[in-house]
């Protein structure tokens, strides 16, 4: 019989790529939020969650609902706009070699900064993108190729072949 | 999705592990803010014990499974998951009197737990009998058959059997006090190493 997987085992595998997400879509405080929330709503969910669904692409996309929340209620509430850090944070990517992508991502014009960050954080796939874009598959596959490029020149560390994770 | 997972290394960083203590930190905030949604359908932690690692969980009701390791933790984990509720969180803070009276027990400060149990993994006789077991007193035995008799069915020794080696509530369900009634252990769902640890640590108390 297929069953489904204790929540802990969810929260376990899929914690890390859905904090990812959630930062590279806000800063890290609000992203500290949209995880909690996002993860919040999936338990609420998870009894109903058909077992062939795709868990990782489901969280995901509840984390982006999540994200467009906070940053609307930040624009219903400016003032929080004034908080925002604007210098670099050592907060991020642990051991601060990340942060200055983090920055670079973030900066990425917003069709960019998702296409990447479902692409290289979720994994997911150009059509998949696409579907939560709301656009082509070729225009999906076009953001990503263009943010990646943008990324390459805005941030030349990001030419270093690191470990592969 | 393995198919699209890109292996491109320039990004890296963006795909760098994430700091154990953040994770630590946001899973307790998501076990407070489940526990006050009413989300917790079961929640569990692990402790160390002189008979080994055991697994507790414990739904609103109260502490509805004791585990040992030999069981397989993640099994029986998923098995609450099927059989109660996916919704199984690794809660530390519901299973804290559980924990505490644990540990007064080996510590031979506790002869009886005093914790609210939520029998729902037992049926029908199997239940009536787990149900009755908390009778044998500490430091004392009872055999299968006078079990049996106990709860008023003498004839089923079998079941008896049954009903001890499923109990879902070792330790706390005193199913280590029924031996065989030619004095030899029988049976023990945390092998019998274990039920010898438990009737020494009670024989010497």
């Amino acid at each position: 019989m297929d069953m489904k997987q204790p929540f802990e085992k969810v929260v376990a595998q899929h914690g890390p790529t859905v904090l990812r997400v959630c930062r590279a879509l806000l800063r890290v405080h609000d992203a500290d939020d949209a995880w909690s929330e996002t993860f919040l709503s999936a338990m609420r969910a998870y009894p109903d969650l058909p077992e062939t669904a795709n868990v990782e692409a489901w969280l995901v996309t509840i984390a982006r609902r999540k994200a467009i929340d906070i940053h609307r209620a930040a624009k219903r509430y400016p003032l929080t706009l004034h908080a925002l850090p604007e210098a670099p944070t050592d907060l991020g990517v642990p051991g601060g070699g990340g942060a200055d992508l983090w920055d670079a991502v973030q900066d990425l014009s917003d069709k960019q900064r998702r296409a990447i960050t479902y692409r290289y954080l979720a994994g997911m796939s150009h059509a998949e993108i696409a579907e939560i874009l709301g656009g082509s598959v070729a225009a999906a596959r076009r953001a990503a190729a263009d943010g990646l490029r943008n990324l390459r020149k805005n941030y030349p560390g990001a030419h270093a072949k690191g470990a592969s994770s | 999705m393995s198919d699209i997972r890109p292996d491109d290394s320039d990004l890296s960083p963006l795909s760098a592990p994430i700091a154990p203590e953040t994770l630590a930190r946001l899973h307790a905030r998501l076990e407070r803010d489940a526990d006050a949604a009413g989300l917790v359908d079961v929640a569990y932690t692990t402790i160390d014990s002189p008979v080994g690692r055991l697994l507790l969980a414990a739904t609103r009701k109260g502490l509805v499974r004791v585990a040992y390791a030999n069981e397989d933790h993640d099994r029986v984990l998923e098995t609450l998951a099927q059989k109660i509720s996916p919704r199984v969180l690794h809660a530390p803070g519901r299973l804290d009197a559980a924990v505490r009276e644990i540990d007064e027990y080996f510590g031979r400060r506790r002869r009886a737990f005093d914790l609210p149990l939520d029998l729902s993994l037992s049926h029908g006789f199997r239940q009536i009998v787990q149900t009755h077991l908390p009778e044998i007193a500490y430091g004392q035995t009872r055999t299968y058959r006078e079990v049996a008799e106990l709860v008023g069915n003498p004839r089923a020794v079998r079941a008896v059997g049954t009903a001890c080696a499923t109990n879902p509530l070792p330790v706390v369900v005193p199913c280590h006090r029924v031996l065989r009634t030619d004095g030899t252990l029988g049976g023990y769902i945390g092998g019998l190493d274990a039920k010898t640890t438990l009737l020494n640590l009670e024989a010497a108390a």
